[in-house]
């Protein structure tokens, strides 16, 4: 996350007119913008460019968008936000699976692709509370660090934010409605495949067993609890 | 209609059967009967006149032209045996004659002894003899005549005694004799004749109902089996084919059906071919745009915003190709969308949301909150797709802020199954030509309004977000004006839960 507004975003997208389009809009709300048009360069890219966020076309020639995906999460936490064509639930799922945070549907306006970018941008408020501990789940709010037992657990930022937002309350229900509008800006009509993927990959990072959550507990029909632990 | 309406094939065709059998058997039968009737009673009457004649020529020649009364019984006697009665008239006189028999010929070789004279003939009464059959016998001629005497049938026979002259001419002696013979063992074979007749029509008749069932049902079943597979055919069943025996009418009958029923799948299957290729066609048309929009839609805000620096008319032509692009992308969206639906792979999100907060949400989403008026009850729960809900109540609402009249209104009612939000607005209504339409694809409702708002399939996507849920939309006219959407979505938990978990 870079400081002072403007941010570095790493466009691949294999469509010329459209990585043109996109490239001119996003340079206009004031981004760095670096355009590429595959998955292999877009790679190259983000060793070499470190990027704050990425934006990401599912549908590639050479590896795909879903593969472009998994490597970037397994290189570090840069958001990934997906551009998909079809709007195809398939998609969808399968992408914020492979660790998208957030998706957008072509055609898209830029000024909604632009509050997307924001919102998984938006620098997370650091607390000055004590170090949080939840059985061995210790959550330091102050410097953005969550561990479990003793050992860093790398959290992609929508991650981070969601247990964060969760942690605070703990024992409280969230429905995803409130989650959408609260880590992800979505307002009340969001997607709720969001909150479900994002818990699915928060659990595969600090449950035991995700099957059964201790931290991160669905409550049917209603949404998501923290703990208590 | 048919002359008996009232009547299956199946009964006409037995008792059609039927009566023809009837009306066969009785007259062969009858036929027959009357036949063999003649030609017993022929036969005993012609051996009885033989007889007679036999024993009267024993007679002669006559002792006297005479003859007194015991002469008279003389002459009956000789020709009366046990089986025959006789009675001989000269002039006034007669042989003697008894009382008639209380049974005659009950056993039959001959009537009681009481009526018997001793040693004499049995006895004829009188009374049996017509006066007719005296007059014929007078008149010179033998004469014959069946008469029931005491319920026994008897057949009399009156002869004249002719005396022969020397010179061979006959003249009468005026004397008659008359004889009675029993018919009875006639009677009784002819009844067993009729007897036999009755039972073999019976059994023919018997015989021929269970042919005619037979035959009806031969007949039936493939007319029934018809009818099911019509039945079926009219359902929808474009596969079904009836199997084809024989070579009679039915069998054409059944192929036919089996023709016009092949040449039915093909063409439904044909134009569900060409439909599914139009959907498809349209789903392409859509996805292929899509990426070029994309470029433009990317674009268009950047027009927009430089329009106001840009000289006239380039500033409006830019402001035009922005808003236009924005139109675009929107029926875009909406094509997919009722694609989407087409091909059925639009999938629910279901999530137990608290309808009131939902619709709140909806009109604070696009700044409707102060133009609508709201009765929405807190605490209505119901598993709902919020996102589909949403779509449905923003075409709604917005239908109705633009062509209705304030106020417009939305209320929340509930019952345990189902939830119900009516969109109401004053304004004059639909026409009631339209709204049978409202909900078609692209329906215009009137040819003036070339281009509303709106794609055009808002409604039709509105609907099939309801019915997606498994509830409805449906539009009607207030009765004080104004048109009502009435949005039903059941509260069946079928899964409270549209999470992965």
């Amino acid at each position: 996350m870079k400081s002072g507004g403007v941010s570095r975003v790493l466009l691949i997208e294999d469509d010329p007119a459209v990585r043109e389009g996109l490239e001119l809009a996003l340079t206009r709300h004031g981004h760095r913008v670096r355009a590429v048009d595959s998955g292999e360069q877009g790679l190259d890219r983000l060793r070499t460019d470190l990027p704050d966020v990425v934006v990401l076309d599912l549908m590639l020639p050479g590896i795909d968008g879903f593969e472009v995906c998994r490597r970037i999460r397994a290189a570090g936490e840069t958001p990934i936000i997906m551009l998909t064509a079809r709007g195809d639930d398939i998609d969808v799922v399968a992408g914020l699976e492979a660790g998208a945070d957030d998706y957008v549907v072509k055609p898209v306006q830029p000024r909604v692709l632009e509050a997307r970018i924001r919102a998984v941008l938006r620098r997370i408020g650091r607390d000055q509370a004590e170090l949080e501990r939840h059985g061995d789940l210790t959550i330091d709010r102050a410097g953005l660090v969550v561990a479990n037992r003793g050992v860093p657990v790398g959290l992609a930022p929508t991650e981070l934010r969601l247990l964060l937002e969760l942690s605070g309350t703990p024992g409280r229900v969230h429905s995803r409605q409130q989650l959408l509008e609260s880590v992800w800006e979505h307002g009340y009509f969001g997607d709720s495949r969001l909150v479900d993927a994002c818990v699915q990959r928060l659990r595969a990072k600090i449950e035991d067993d995700s099957a059964a959550p201790v931290y991160v507990q669905t409550v049917r029909g209603f949404g998501y609890r923290f703990g208590p632990v | 209609m048919a002359p008996w309406p009232s009547l299956g094939l199946r009964a006409r065709l037995s008792s059609a059967f039927a009566l023809l059998c009837v009306v066969t058997t009785v007259a062969v039968a009858g036929g027959i009967y009357v036949q063999a009737r003649n030609a017993i009673l022929q036969r005993t009457q012609d051996a009885a006149v033989q007889a007679m004649m036999s024993r009267l020529q024993a007679l002669y020649p006559l002792r006297s032209p005479a003859p007194d009364r015991a002469e008279l019984g003389g002459i009956a006697g000789a020709v009366s045996d046990g089986n025959v009665f006789a009675v001989a008239f000269h002039r006034g006189e007669h042989s003697p004659a008894g009382p008639p028999p209380e049974r005659p010929g009950a056993p039959v070789p001959g009537p009681p002894p009481e009526h018997r004279r001793p040693g004499g003939a049995p006895v004829l009464d009188l009374g049996v003899i017509s006066p007719q059959l005296r007059r014929t016998v007078a008149g010179g001629d033998v004469a014959w005549q069946r008469v029931v005497w005491r319920d026994a049938p008897f057949l009399i026979i009156g002869t004249p005694l002719l005396i022969t002259e020397r010179d061979r001419t006959t003249r009468s002696s005026g004397i008659e004799v008359y004889v009675a013979r029993s018919l009875l063992p006639e009677q009784r074979s002819i009844d067993g004749l009729a007897v036999r007749a009755w039972l073999t029509g019976g059994a023919a008749l018997a015989f021929a109902v269970v042919l005619a069932s037979l035959a009806t049902r031969g007949v039936l079943r493939p007319v029934r089996e018809l009818g099911r597979a019509a039945r079926l055919l009219g359902e929808g069943e474009l596969r079904t084919r009836i199997a084809v025996r024989g070579s009679d009418e039915l069998a054409d009958v059944a192929r036919t059906f089996n023709t016009t029923a092949a040449e039915l799948e093909r063409h439904v299957e044909q134009l569900r071919q060409m439909e599914a290729d139009a959907r498809r066609f349209v789903a392409d048309v859509s996805h292929e745009l899509r990426t070029p929009l994309a470029a433009l839609a990317a674009v268009a805000d950047v027009l927009d915003e430089e329009a106001a620096r840009l000289p006239e008319p380039a500033g409006r032509a830019a402001r035009l190709v922005s808003q236009e692009t924005l139109n675009l992308t929107a029926l875009v969206n909406d094509l997919i969308e009722i694609s989407r639906f087409d091909s059925g792979v639009a999938a629910l999100a279901l999530n137990e949301v608290d309808v009131a907060e939902l619709v709140h949400a909806t009109l604070r989403a696009r700044g409707w909150s102060e133009a609508v008026r709201t009765e929405l009850p807190p605490g209505v729960a119901a598993p709902l797709d919020p996102r589909r809900v949403d779509v449905i109540l923003a075409n709604l609402v917005g239908n109705a802020l633009r062509h209705g009249e304030p106020p417009v209104s939305v209320r929340l009612s509930a019952d345990p199954h189902r939830i119900a939000l009516e969109v109401s607005d004053h304004g004059p209504g639909l026409d009631e030509t339209v709204l049978p339409h409202v909900f078609d694809r692209f329906y215009k409702a009137g040819a003036a309004r070339a281009r509303s708002e709106g794609s055009g399939l808002g409604l039709a996507i509105a609907r099939e977000n309801a019915r997606l849920h498994g509830g409805d939309l449906t539009v009607t006219n207030a009765v004080d004006g104004g048109a009502v959407f009435t949005l039903r979505l059941p509260r069946r938990a079928h899964d409270p839960d549209g999470g992965p978990e």
